[in-house]
């Protein structure tokens, strides 16, 4: 079966491609991780329809149902619980579920596979019992879960206000909530008079906020955190005040913020550029999301942070890029200009630069004895010392250390072995490239790759 | 560690499923990887140290939730949804190909 078009991920960007590109009448495949529609930010929504977790996570999350009825029913063949292991130009997909891998072909494929929490390493980050706010987050849209005894959230954004809100309603305790972002400053105000077209989206900031320092749990400008604990997370230490403090810890969560998913496009060679407010590298799209390589679109997250809201728009835009670039819609511009996409989206995007002024990354550097790469469990210090007399050059890293040569393939450690070239070189990271990544973009089982029937008959 | 709020008296769990070999009670829209949170001794020893690790991002893009799923080894717990009967047993050391 050869596709118009092939969609990556299933969250709020390619449900509202794939429904508009149905309408056209195109042949779309929705490929997706997960077993049901929703993407991270309405994981579960299909499920979770009424009940305690429903009322607790809120209006945005609500919204969800919606687009996923009207994706559900629009007419696009859906894969679930399927991943993509290669793209090659031209369009192929090499997909993989049940233990079982296809290859499809597709005139044009559109990326909406969205973001991850940025990693950032500190000692003990490996421990059982430290895990992210979004996984919290995502077990309780998915089963429920609540994190049991002296519970920690430490970072910056808005997602540790929204979870810690969201499971504060639903019963939980949180022992303590350490705020690592720098204190407000003048650069985030500056940006205010653009974030006030998002009143609505400020206010529930604001609310997350009172509620928490109302009974004195919210502790501001912690730094230097540490987890400990033999086997499992036991105690957390941290600085504040100017003061080191140390208490017992059975749960910590951790966000510094999200960064767009890129191995795709990397491994495609696609070009990218460096965000420097937010630092981390995302694709260069033109004005309809369309990468260097013709054909290939990103949307939503995937092509930069903005949220949810922004994303079913940017899905929106890119489905008539595509259908332009197809050649079954040419009037595409003035179709733009009556949904008015540009006004949606600018208003989606309003608070943006609000939040990356106020909670602009982490750039503490990462103590010898921390592990950078979680997968082969290689520290800081051994990235130092490899990198000594060495250009600053990632896979020179990778190919003397193995670092960032495990399953996650440097989704875990690029970013970090990036600042450590940089900062031993005395460059900025922006100046350092990212690890090559290649395919398979996911690991596969020679099993799985046996299994691909025709994989050189279609070609 | 995580306690389901579902898991009450008055909510009977949807299924069972086997972990290190003892039934364990789960319910609908649970992935393997909230199982290696609640149960002790199931999430996986890594291959260079024999550490412990446990789920730390649910999204995929870790792989510290590899678990042998139905004789399986590195099965990614967070992308695999529970289903009745299900067999999960801790994963030593490297994954397999």
């Amino acid at each position: 079966m050869i596709y118009d078009v092939v969609i990556v991920g299933a969250g709020p960007a390619g449900m509202s491609a794939a429904v508009k590109l149905s309408q056209r009448g195109l042949a779309v495949l929705v490929v997706d991780e997960q077993p049901t529609p929703g993407g991270q930010i309405w994981r579960g929504i299909e499920r979770n329809t009424t009940g305690p977790v429903l009322r607790a996570l809120g209006r945005d999350y609500e919204r969800g149902r919606a687009l996923a009825a009207s994706f559900r029913s629009c007419g696009a063949e859906y894969a679930p619980n399927t991943q993509v292991w290669q793209i090659e130009e031209g369009w192929s997909l090499y997909l993989s579920s049940n233990g079982k891998s296809r290859r499809i072909i597709a005139r044009a494929v559109l990326l909406a596979n969205g973001a991850q929490e940025r990693p950032v390493p500190f000692q003990g980050w490996t421990l059982p019992g430290v895990m992210t706010v979004g996984a919290a987050q995502i077990l309780l849209k998915s089963g429920g879960m609540l994190p049991q005894g002296q519970v920690w959230i430490a970072g910056a954004g808005p997602l540790p206000l929204l979870y810690a809100t969201q499971a504060l309603n639903l019963g939980a305790t949180i022992t303590g909530y350490l705020d690592t972002s720098p204190p407000l400053r003048l650069k985030a105000l500056s940006k205010l008079p653009g974030a006030w077209r998002d009143i609505a989206g400020l206010a529930k900031g604001f609310r997350w906020l009172r509620e928490l320092e109302k009974d004195g749990r919210l502790i501001r400008r912690a730094s230097g955190l540490m987890a400990q604990g033999d086997g499992k997370l036991q105690d957390i230490e941290w600085q504040s005040g100017g003061v080191r403090h140390k208490a017992k810890a059975d749960v910590l969560l951790v966000h510094e913020g999200v960064v767009p998913r890129i191995h795709e496009t990397l491994a495609l060679g696609c070009a990218h550029a460096w965000n420097s407010d937010q630092n981390y590298l995302a694709p260069e799209l033109d004005r309809w999301g369309e990468t260097s390589r013709v054909g290939l679109f990103v949307a939503g997250d995937a092509g930069g942070i903005g949220g949810w809201a922004a994303a079913t728009i940017a899905g929106e835009i890119a489905a008539l890029g595509i259908a332009g670039r197809l050649g079954v819609a040419a009037n595409i511009d003035s179709l733009r200009q009556e949904a008015r996409l540009d006004n949606r989206r600018k208003r989606a995007l309003a608070l943006r630069p609000f939040l990356n002024a106020l909670y602009s990354p982490p750039g503490t550097t990462i103590p010898d004895d921390v592990i950078v790469c979680r997968c082969e469990e290689v520290t800081a210090g051994k990235i130092r010392d490899a990198t000594r007399g060495m250009a600053p050059d990632p896979n020179a890293v990778k190919a003397a250390t193995r670092c960032g040569m495990g399953p996650c393939q440097g989704r875990q450690c690029g970013y970090s072995v990036q600042a450590i070239l940089a900062e031993q070189h005395g460059i900025p990271a922006c100046d350092v490239s990212f690890f090559n990544i290649r395919p398979p973009l996911k690991p596969v089982t020679i099993g799985e790759l046996a299994s691909i029937e025709n994989a050189e008959e279609i070609a | 560690m995580f306690k389901s709020v579902l898991d009450v008296p008055a909510n009977a769990p949807d299924m069972t499923v086997v972990v290190n070999g003892v039934d364990t009670p789960a319910w609908n829209g649970e992935t393997v990887a909230s199982l290696l949170l609640r149960v002790p001794d199931a999430g996986r020893l890594t291959p260079v140290s024999g550490a412990s690790r446990l789920p730390y991002c649910q999204m995929g893009v870790c792989f510290d939730c590899l678990a042998v799923v139905d004789g399986v080894a590195s099965t990614q717990g967070c992308l695999t949804p529970v289903v009745p009967g299900m067999h999960i047993d801790r994963q030593h050391g490297r994954r397999e190909l």
